[in-house]
């Protein structure tokens, strides 16, 4: 711990680090290119979201290499997040009482950890994505790899890709949204720190662990 | 609307219909492939080469007479050999000029994500229109024949037009011009279907009991057709589909998932702005923070180190 602050009502805690953040927004930027390029060539009505990329083959030539980018960053992440996502016994608790989560009222809602029960399903949700996107992103890429492959595989990984692509976007809607209704939870990834009473009000027991 | 021989009934990645006041009523084009009555003199993949200017790289010999050995961006028809040793125990010699069917309700058109890269004109041909491909391939995820290829020159697709230009000055393709049996022939659906349906009787009346026109149903029909001797085993014919139709997988992900998929992610947005409009932001308190700080005061009084300031998760 540092010892420069003193008992201050403003002092902050830390909850991600340089690293972490960068990473995040790494991740986060990735995505976006990722989700306006996949999103192209997705539906017809969005083709016109190839003109951000140059245009329709730069779309198809960029896209893939931006994804290896967005997993390797995700992988780091992931690694570094693992241990703080496992689920609890509390996470169930949590989980059953969804409305009182959604009608903002957490005193009814037992204490949560570094991560709530919501926070870790996106997380590992997220991780199965990924795992899927690169598995079946590797099979579609056809200037490397699509002719290694019999068409079965290529048609059901280009199934797979869509169905996790339309879940990672789903999911990544739900957490900016969740970042949105929180208020105070921007800053951890931007300046990294949160207050206090942020802290205290929904990772309780995180904050109690911070403060033994 | 331009040349009324190449209207465009439909268009990749294009979500309403085309201009189609206009139609084909002298009916739609079909081309004839007779196999009994073909010898594998190539004089079509010449033919093919010499209209479209095509050079493919020279292969080498693998021991067979296709060749070259594969479908390519540069050979958009070839001959495919095939021994066959019938029940009887003779031999077979089955020749059939493969390439594209120009499926009625064509795979590789509803796979492709650019608009306008593949075109089906009025009269029934497929046709890529590279200007607008991108090159991603799914027009070969989308086929259930195997028809298109990559250029690794440009990284576009490429397969058999059914010579599209010259068909649309009246012309027949230029595989049906060359060849010297009269195997290939082109004209409307209907005056090929009768055409084939006189070449059937005829190959019946010679003991080939299951003769018979390939024009599969699983993809609407298509506007190239085989008379084949073995109708009942298209199979045989090195490996022309049985049964041929646009994949589950592909109908899925190009049918009902596009629409639904869009729907549900622009739901899943609405749902977090209403959400907000009706609950409102979850906002920190001075309360929470008071009672953080008397937390930590607690703590303190019972003699742990009570110390404030910046505090790292990685000390947890």
């Amino acid at each position: 711990m540092s010892h420069e602050q003193s008992d201050r009502k403003d002092d902050l805690i830390e909850r991600y680090n340089a690293a972490e953040r960068i990473n995040h927004w790494i991740v986060a930027g990735t995505f976006v290119l990722l989700a306006l390029s996949g999103l192209a060539l997705f539906h017809p009505s969005m083709f016109w979201l190839t003109n951000l990329f140059g245009g329709g083959p730069w779309t198809r030539i960029l896209h893939p290499f931006v994804g290896v980018v967005m997993f390797v960053a995700f992988v780091w992440l992931a690694l570094r997040l693992w241990r703080f996502n496992m689920f609890e016994s509390r996470d169930t608790e949590w989980m059953k009482k969804i409305g009182d989560v959604l009608n903002n009222r957490e005193e009814n809602l037992p204490e949560v950890g570094r991560y709530n029960a919501g926070q870790k399903l996106l997380f590992f949700v997220m991780v199965l994505c990924m795992l899927g996107l690169l598995l079946s992103g590797i099979v579609i890429w056809r200037a490397y790899f699509a002719f290694y492959f019999p068409i079965w595989v290529i048609r059901l990984a280009s199934d797979v890709h869509a169905v996790c692509a339309f879940v990672l976007i789903c999911g990544i809607i739900t957490h900016i949204y969740a970042a949105i209704w929180i208020k105070g939870s921007v800053r951890a990834m931007t300046r990294g720190t949160v207050t206090r009473g942020w802290a205290w009000k929904h990772h309780r027991a995180w904050y109690k662990q911070l403060n033994k | 609307m331009a040349l009324q021989s190449l209207d465009i009934k439909r268009r990749s990645a294009t979500t309403l219909p085309s201009p189609s006041v206009r139609e084909a009523h002298t009916g739609d084009v079909a081309k004839l492939i007779d196999v009994s009555k073909c010898i594998g003199c190539k004089a079509c993949q010449t033919a093919c080469m010499e209209w479209n200017d095509l050079r493919d790289e020279v292969g080498e010999n693998v021991g067979v007479y296709d060749n070259p050995r594969d479908l390519s961006a540069d050979s958009w028809t070839l001959m495919r050999f095939t021994e066959y040793e019938n029940p009887k125990g003779d031999l077979e010699w089955l020749i059939r000029k493969d390439g594209c069917m120009h499926c009625e309700d064509p795979g590789c058109l509803k796979a492709c994500p650019s608009p306008g890269a593949i075109v089906q004109y009025a009269n029934g041909i497929v046709d890529f229109h590279e200007e607008n491909c991108i090159g991603c391939g799914y027009c070969i995820t989308g086929c259930p024949f195997n028809i298109p290829r990559i250029s690794q020159k440009d990284h576009k697709a490429y397969k058999c037009t059914l010579c599209s230009d010259r068909v649309a000055v009246g012309l027949e393709p230029a595989c049906v011009k060359t060849c010297p049996t009269g195997a290939i022939m082109f004209g409307t659906k209907d005056a090929m279907k009768d055409q084939a349906a006189e070449r059937i009787e005829d190959l019946k009346s010679r003991g080939f009991d299951n003769a018979g026109l390939y024009d599969p149903a699983g993809v609407g029909g298509t506007h190239v057709m085989y008379v084949l001797h073995h109708a009942d085993k298209p199979s045989l014919y090195h490996g022309l589909p049985d049964n041929p139709r646009i994949s589950p997988m592909v109908t899925f992900w190009k049918g009902i998932a596009k629409p639904l998929g869009v729907a549900a992610m622009a739901f899943t947005a609405i749902a977090g702005f209403f959400h907000y409009i009706k609950t409102g932001p979850n906002e920190t308190t001075e309360e929470d923070e008071e009672q953080a700080h008397r937390y930590d005061a607690s703590r303190k009084g019972r003699g742990s180190d009570g110390e404030k300031g910046v505090v790292t998760h990685e000390e947890v």
